[in-house]
C-alpha cells in the first residue's frame, strides 16, 4: 500500500501505509515538499486509519512537517490513531504540538481539524 | 529442560531491510505466544536499532548488519551489530531528542523508544570500530 496525498483547498490529507518506517517517512518527506511547491499548504492531516506499525522517523516525519508549516497551532494533527501509535506519540512529547485523534472522523472530535476534509 | 532457540541472520544496510529485520523477529518470537502488543513494542525496538546502523553507523553507505535472536526462556535477547563509525559518546546519544541528524528530520526518539518497549538495553561502541545493541525482552505468560 502507498501513501495517498490529498489536498482540499490549503489543507493536505496524507493516508499513511500500513507501516511507516524510515524509508517512506522519507518518501512522504519528498511529496509533501513537492505538493509545497506547487500549492499553498496551511495544515496537514496525516490520517494513521491504516496504519498498524510506526517507529521514531514518523515522529521525526510529523515534527518536520510541523516547523515546515511554520509551527502554528493545529497545523499537523493526526487522525484515526490505534492504541500502539498513540503510545509512540505521547511518549514522544509531540502530542503537545499535534493534535491526534481516534478513528472517529465524523467530525465530532474537539480540534479544528477533525473531519473537514471528507 | 529449558526452551531456547536462535537465529543469525546478516544483511546490507539497505533501508529496505528494516521492514525484513523487525519482521523476522517478530516472527521467531512468535513461539513464545506474545501478545500483539508486544510483537509490535519488539518490532518499533528493532526499527530503530537497525535504522541507526544505516543512518548513523554506515551514514548510508552499504554495508553488513547481523542480527542475532535468541530465545531463553520466557526472555528474548536480540544484538544489533555494525561496523561502523561507532558512537562517540553512548550516554549522551541515548538522550531523548538527541540527534546528530536534525537535518535529516530525525527525532532523536530512537534509543528511548528502544528502552520504553524493551525491558533490558545496553549499548558497546568503540568510534572506528562499530556499535552493538543488547536489547530484552521478557514475554510472561
Amino acid at each position: 500500500m502507498k501513501p495517498e496525498f490529498e489536498t482540499q483547498g490549503t489543507a493536505l490529507t496524507v493516508r499513511l501505509p500500513a507501516e511507516l518506517d524510515h524509508p517512506v517517512s522519507d518518501e512522504i518527506r519528498r511529496e509533501t515538499d513537492r505538493i509545497m511547491g506547487h500549492i499553498y499548504i496551511r495544515s496537514m492531516i496525516f490520517d494513521f486509519s491504516g496504519t498498524t506499525f510506526m517507529d521514531s522517523s514518523g515522529i521525526g516525519l510529523l515534527m518536520g512537517r510541523y516547523r515546515a508549516l511554520g509551527m502554528r497551532k493545529g497545523c499537523v494533527s493526526a487522525t484515526g490513531v490505534s492504541r500502539h501509535i498513540e503510545k509512540l506519540l505521547r511518549l514522544s512529547g509531540i502530542t503537545r504540538f499535534i493534535e491526534t485523534g481516534r478513528v472517529d472522523m465524523t467530525g465530532k472530535q474537539e480540534g479544528d481539524n477533525y473531519g473537514k476534509y471528507q | 529442560m529449558e526452551n531456547t532457540n536462535e537465529m543469525t541472520m546478516l544483511f546490507d544496510s539497505r533501508p529496505v531491510n528494516e521492514a525484513l529485520a523487525r519482521v523476522a523477529v517478530a516472527a521467531f518470537c512468535t513461539q513464545l505466544n506474545p501478545t500483539l502488543e508486544e510483537v509490535a513494542d519488539i518490532k518499533t525496538a528493532v526499527s530503530e536499532a537497525v535504522t541507526n546502523c544505516i543512518i548513523h553507523g554506515y551514514e548510508g553507505g552499504i554495508h553488513k548488519i547481523q542480527l542475532s535472536c535468541r530465545l531463553r526462556g520466557e526472555e528474548v535477547q536480540v544484538d544489533i551489530k555494525d561496523s561502523g563509525v561507532g558512537i562517540q559518546d553512548v550516554k549522551k546519544a541515548m538522550e531523548p531528542l538527541y540527534t546528530t541528524r536534525p537535518d535529516r528530520e530525525r527525532s532523536g526518539m530512537g534509543f528511548t523508544f528502544m528502552e520504553a518497549f524493551m525491558d533490558e538495553v545496553s549499548v558497546e561502541s568503540e568510534p572506528g570500530r562499530g556499535t552493538t545493541v543488547h536489547m530484552k525482552k521478557v514475554i510472561r505468560r
